[in-house]
């Protein structure tokens, strides 16, 4: 029924890079579409009036990956409580990763995923397939049909395939079917049963290191295969800087491939595990000083095209550990929009940048109709006061986890309206 | 963006004293001083007929051992025994704590009991800074080694055995050598004798033996042991896990004594008067031969003597520092 509302947001900074757009407007919806932009339609009549004066009104944030934890680990999380997260963080679209149990590799477990997401009924989820059975890097996954039941993206996740032979297959046969390769890079017998970044502070605490290369040999012999195959790809959640270089470079070359990478590898590094606080246990892990400063880099350079949150969220028990035995990630989803406007405050970039990288862009690299303010299209919206201090605290977090270290930190920029195709999810 | 507070400020009270034993890391050469002559005194007590004294009294100490080890948990009991303190040996082999009990649920019942102090030792690098986070107050915690990260009792009776023998340790250039890459006992060591004013510390390795970056710790780096141990004061060797040949870090033990083994050939480019060390126990032929491990220059069994006065000394003054903490608390009507 209140889909059916005519809503209108009224004075707000709407900014929509997709149009080039950032100017106080008012915003009018109907029927779950945006209809008009700056006078209303004739014969409009608004049910629904938010004000917005004082605010940015941007399309719905598209987060490249975020944990939701079910099936099969509902310990951690589950699809209502983690898009109820996601909302509240302005997310109006989620990607979520194969690595679920069981694993998505077969339409059964996409339909059980969609059916939990239309019964909370809050964020759009959409799944990633599972590149090979049980990602166990041997047997081509049923993509068509995957796709066929809503899978936006194939990966392997962090299980890289053993045999560039079967790798090799999987792109061509995705390649065949224009399907996209999400690759999260990592070589499994560098990686070693390493908890952190192979440097200085890694030395000092005694802890398993990973080096960068556990990164980049996968980027190359990615790279490599996609160029063999031309297949579309995606690079998720980089950490070092010589791997976004690598893409970078691909880019110019022609290569259709495109990178994310999660805000807390913007504004952390290594050295904050000093300490042993496992909230900082991340994997890929948190590299240096001069990693995050290249990352930073490659952001303004158009070299990361999204950023994401890697939301992931864990039970107490998997946190309260010894640093090596505790299970990494954080959750994302409450502060992703926050964490990105420091960048602004920061003055690394503009909010209409901000918001290409957490919308517009991901929205393109996955082939969506949203990530757009256009009139026709579904009314995902996200309306955000990038001026309101606020904190997140174990009590207020939407999210099963309350892992994450910016728990109680002071976060600027906070998230008042959350609207999916033209119904209000969310409202501070 | 997050405040940098020092992590092994924990160790301390809010009047500097220690109330854990975690690491060398971080701490003062006041302090690191203060364990010495302590433990010095301990060792002249326990030449004496009577070997107990009343410091920790009425106290229980928990000696938690998640990682199997007779020489350290022995010489822990025995410390705590000489001062007078009740003892509970407990080895909790990882099936256990595979068994769904973690680390927190273990600490947890074990509180329950009323101890006063814990001394840990876990394959995990950060299991002591874990512990220490997580007991209730006035419950001191030692670490008898965790993971890679720090073996202080270990690297502080070191420590005495060098202050007993050279002195000062200003002029002294010290190697360590071997397997430095997984040695807690290197990391406290370095740690301790910078932060002592030796004059030099070298680490003696293959490049498959060292942590990245190990220079930023304050060491000279040598790859070739023939120059490495040029003018040295003091050899500490380490010792060399046998599961270092199966994972491709080193081609065998032959080799590995040929290149980095302490000979008496090679003990003859360090200074005449040069003392050679091992934290025990010795890999005979791999890291050391026999005749330097049993030669007169070889401070091994001191070692062990001084180990038990170092414990003592650390426990007691952890112990001391939880009292004047939980006093200071009292005072504050908490």
């Amino acid at each position: 029924m209140s889909q059916l509302m005519n809503i209108q947001i009224k004075g707000g900074r709407v900014i929509d890079p997709a149009q080039s757009l950032d100017k106080v407007s008012d915003l009018y919806i109907s029927q779950g579409k945006i209809i008009a932009l700056g006078d209303a339609p004739e014969g409009f009549e608004a049910d629904q009036t938010i004000d917005a004066s004082g605010k940015v009104v941007s399309p719905g944030l598209i987060d490249l990956c975020g944990h939701l934890r079910e099936p099969g680990y509902t310990h951690k999380g589950n699809i209502a409580s983690e898009t109820e997260a996601a909302v509240a963080g302005g997310i109006t679209s989620v990607v979520t990763p194969p690595t679920t149990k069981p694993i998505v590799d077969n339409p059964a477990v996409v339909e059980l995923i969609k059916d939990r997401a239309e019964r909370a009924n809050l964020a759009k989820v959409l799944p990633m397939g599972a590149l090979t059975k049980g990602l166990q890097g041997e047997q081509l996954a049923p993509l068509h049909a995957l796709a066929s039941s809503g899978c936006v993206a194939f990966t392997n996740g962090r299980h890289a395939n053993a045999s560039s032979l079967a790798l090799t297959r999987c792109l061509e046969y995705a390649a065949t079917h224009d399907l996209l390769v999400i690759f999260q890079p990592q070589d499994e017998s560098l990686t070693n049963k390493g908890c952190m970044h192979d440097d200085t502070t890694c030395t000092r605490l005694g802890l398993n290191g990973i080096p960068e290369s556990a990164e980049t040999i996968e980027v190359s012999r990615n790279l490599l295969l996609v160029e063999q195959t031309g297949v579309r790809a995606h690079f998720g959640q980089l950490s070092a800087e010589r791997s976004v270089r690598m893409v970078m470079d691909a880019r110019e070359r022609g290569l259709p491939v495109t990178a994310d990478v999660a805000i807390q590898h913007f504004l952390l590094t290594d050295e904050n595990v000093n300490g042993f606080d496992s909230n900082f246990h991340l994997i890929p892990p948190l590299r240096s000083q001069l990693d995050r400063a290249g990352l930073r880099q490659a952001l303004l350079a158009e070299g990361i095209q999204a950023i994401c949150s890697d939301h992931q969220p864990h039970d107490r028990a998997a946190k309260e550990a010894p640093f090596a035995s505790t299970e990494p990630g954080i959750i994302g989803f409450e502060t992703l929009l926050p964490l990105s406007l420091l960048l602004v405050n920061q003055g690394l970039m503009e909010i209409s940048q901000i918001i290409d990288k957490l919308a517009t862009q991901p929205a393109k690299i996955l082939g969506l109709e949203s990530g757009s303010l256009e009139v026709g299209r579904a009314a995902d919206i996200c309306i955000f006061d990038p001026e309101e201090k606020w904190s997140l605290t174990a009590e207020t977090t939407r999210s099963e986890g309350s892992n994450t270290p910016f728990m109680n930190f002071e976060l600027k920029g906070r998230v008042s309206h959350t609207l999916i195709d033209g119904q209000l999810v969310y409202q501070l | 963006m997050f405040e940098q507070t020092d992590p092994n400020q924990i160790q301390l009270n809010s009047e500097g004293q220690l109330k854990h034993y975690l690491t060398t890391e971080g701490l003062s050469r006041e302090l690191l001083t203060e364990i010495l002559d302590t433990a010095d005194s301990f060792v002249d007590m326990s030449a004496q007929q009577v070997k107990k004294v009343p410091l920790l009294r009425g106290k229980t100490v928990v000696n938690l051992f998640f990682e199997a080890s007779t020489r350290t948990l022995s010489t822990f009991e025995l410390a705590a025994k000489r001062l007078s303190a009740d003892v509970l040996n407990l080895n909790i082999s990882t099936s256990s704590t595979s068994k769904g009990e973690t680390l927190k649920d273990t600490l947890m019942t074990l509180e329950a009991m009323h101890s006063d102090m814990f001394v840990v030792r876990h394959s995990d690098s950060g299991a002591a800074h874990f512990i220490a986070q997580h007991v209730t107050p006035d419950v001191a915690v030692i670490n008898a080694g965790d993971g890679r990260h720090a073996h202080p009792t270990q690297a502080m009776l070191d420590m005495l055995t060098i202050r007993r023998h050279k002195g000062d340790f200003a002029p002294l250039v010290v190697a360590i050598v071997g397997d430095i890459l997984h040695s807690r006992v290197a990391r406290s060591q370095i740690h301790a004798l910078r932060t002592l004013g030796a004059a030099e510390v070298r680490v003696i390795a293959p490049q498959t033996l060292l942590p990245k970056h190990i220079e930023a710790l304050g060491v000279r780096v040598f790859t070739d042991m023939n120059e490495g141990l040029k003018d040295v004061d003091v050899v500490m060797m380490l010792r060399l896990q046998k599961e270092r040949m199966t994972s491709a870090l080193l081609p065998s033990e032959s080799e590995f004594f040929k290149l980095y083994g302490l000979s008496e050939e090679k003990l003859a480019l360090a200074k005449p008067d040069a003392v050679v060390m091992h934290p025990g126990p010795i890999n005979r032929g791999v890291e050391i031969e026999s005749v330097v491990a049993d030669g007169p220059r070889s401070l091994i069994l001191d070692q062990v003597t001084n180990g038990i006065a170092v414990r003592m000394a650390v426990m007691s003054m952890s112990m001391s520092g939880q009292t004047t903490e939980k006093q200071a608390r009292l005072g504050n009507g908490e």
